[in-house]
């Protein structure tokens, strides 16, 4: 047994870094992602508004494995030689993002449209607005979901082991093979993934309570 | 990049078992996962507290961690104690446990929506728990989840897909066996897009409709 843990260690080191990374990493890009398709949603352009919803439709509607094959095989037949850890990062901020701008666009309608105006009358520019008003104000009331989001992310980010991404999942996967010790490996695993969301979730709570001292109840 | 159809047509044979085969496991591991998911949920609400613990636990534990961890565990791990599963029978057990802890959330939410006083009249007009659970609960519960339960069905679509990863032969994997033999990495993973895309949105419209149904049924 002991041998196993010192056999496990740092493969699962650098997995766990890199599980960490890509879940921050994707859920940070997607959230730049989301606010732009909220945007794109909530604007006057209507060429814009079906753009974002043919794109939110297309992302929520196959499954991330299946994005994430096709970005696999088929970036490389139109030109784009990324190596796989980007194209896998940057398909699942594409895809989370798609799930971001759905959530933002319910916290960006549920912000009353007296405050937009009277910002208005007090002479912010709609930029300002965003920045000030709106955006604050949508993180706030959406922070749960969002949170639930990351959440989903970290779990999400196993299956770019299937695309050759060495993480939590593949490290598992490769310790698996070399042991001959499957059932201690990924109950391992398991119980590393439960610990990251279990902690993520902890501290999504800490944090939500932070962002409402200020708000009048 | 051109799009060669005929890989699709000759090779319909294995498409089209790859489509019964997910379709299949999607159907069974959602439904054997909610009526797994009810079972819990109700033991939880009757339950005392080691009961609720446990269940919690559960809950906690297959939502916590990746659905392909727990298929690895279950198929590469279940014969270090005995387990050996063939791939698919892995696949529906994994989908059904996992299926079953988002559906327990659901289901309870459900129950804590059922006001008290409706099991107390319940109970005064002479229904034993068993009754009330059946005529008054279950009923009400299942129009005021219905949307959730419908958002879980569209997810189990998509968690298939992962199956391939355990050498489950459902579309995935077939498209992109196809794909691996032939380089036709497009016409294949493009075409499991379009079916995924649309299962999905017909899943959605038939749950739209079903909600449509409800409303204007607690609406009269």
């Amino acid at each position: 047994m002991t041998s196993l843990m010192a056999e496990m260690f740092p493969v699962f080191t650098v997995g766990v870094r890199s599980t960490i990374l890509f879940s921050i990493g994707s859920v940070g890009l997607g959230f730049c992602v989301g606010v732009l398709i909220c945007a794109m949603r909530l604007g006057r352009s209507r060429s814009l508004y079906v753009l974002s919803s043919f794109y939110v439709s297309a992302m929520r509607g196959m499954p991330l494995f299946v994005q994430l094959l096709i970005a696999y095989y088929c970036l490389p037949l139109v030109g784009f030689n990324v190596s796989p850890e980007v194209s896998a990062l940057l398909t699942l901020a594409a895809c989370t993002g798609a799930y971001q701008a759905e959530i933002l666009r319910g916290g960006f309608l549920g912000i009353p449209p007296g405050q937009i105006e009277a910002a208005r009358m007090s002479g912010l520019n709609s930029w300002q607005i965003l920045r000030h008003i709106q955006v604050p104000q949508a993180v706030r009331l959406t922070f749960p979901s969002l949170l639930n989001e990351a959440v989903a992310m970290v779990k999400a980010s196993s299956l770019i082991s299937a695309v050759g991404v060495l993480e939590l999942t593949r490290a598992a996967q490769n310790i698996a093979a070399s042991t001959y010790r499957p059932l201690p490996v990924y109950l391992t695993a398991g119980a590393i993934y439960l610990v990251i969301t279990v902690g993520v979730s902890v501290a999504g709570a800490i944090l939500e309570r932070r962002l409402r001292v200020g708000q009048a109840s | 990049m051109m799009f060669d159809y005929t890989i699709l047509t000759s090779n319909w044979r294995e498409i089209f078992d790859g489509i019964c085969l997910s379709l299949e496991l999607w159907l069974g591991g959602s439904l054997l996962g909610l009526v797994l998911g009810l079972a819990l949920a109700t033991v939880h609400h009757y339950g005392d507290f080691i009961v609720r613990a446990l269940i919690a636990a559960y809950v906690g534990i297959f939502r916590g961690t990746p659905l392909l961890i727990q298929l690895f565990v279950l198929y590469y791990g279940g014969p270090s104690f005995g387990l050996v599963l063939s791939p698919v029978a892995a696949g529906l057990i994994g989908l059904t446990i996992y299926g079953s802890a988002q559906f327990v959330e659901i289901f309870r939410a459900g129950f804590a929506a059922i006001g008290p006083g409706q099991i107390e009249a319940a109970k005064m007009s002479g229904l034993g728990a068993m009754q009330t659970l059946w005529h008054i609960q279950i009923p009400q519960m299942l129009l005021i989840i219905l949307p959730s339960l419908v958002n879980m069905m569209v997810i189990m679509t998509k968690e298939t897909a992962i199956l391939s990863v355990i050498s489950i032969p459902e579309l995935t994997a077939v498209m992109s066996g196809i794909g691996a033999s032939t380089y036709a990495f497009a016409e294949t993973l493009f075409a499991l897009a379009a079916f995924y895309w649309v299962l999905l949105e017909g899943v959605s419209a038939v749950g739209r409709l079903a909600e449509n149904r409800v409303s204007r049924y607690l609406a009269k």
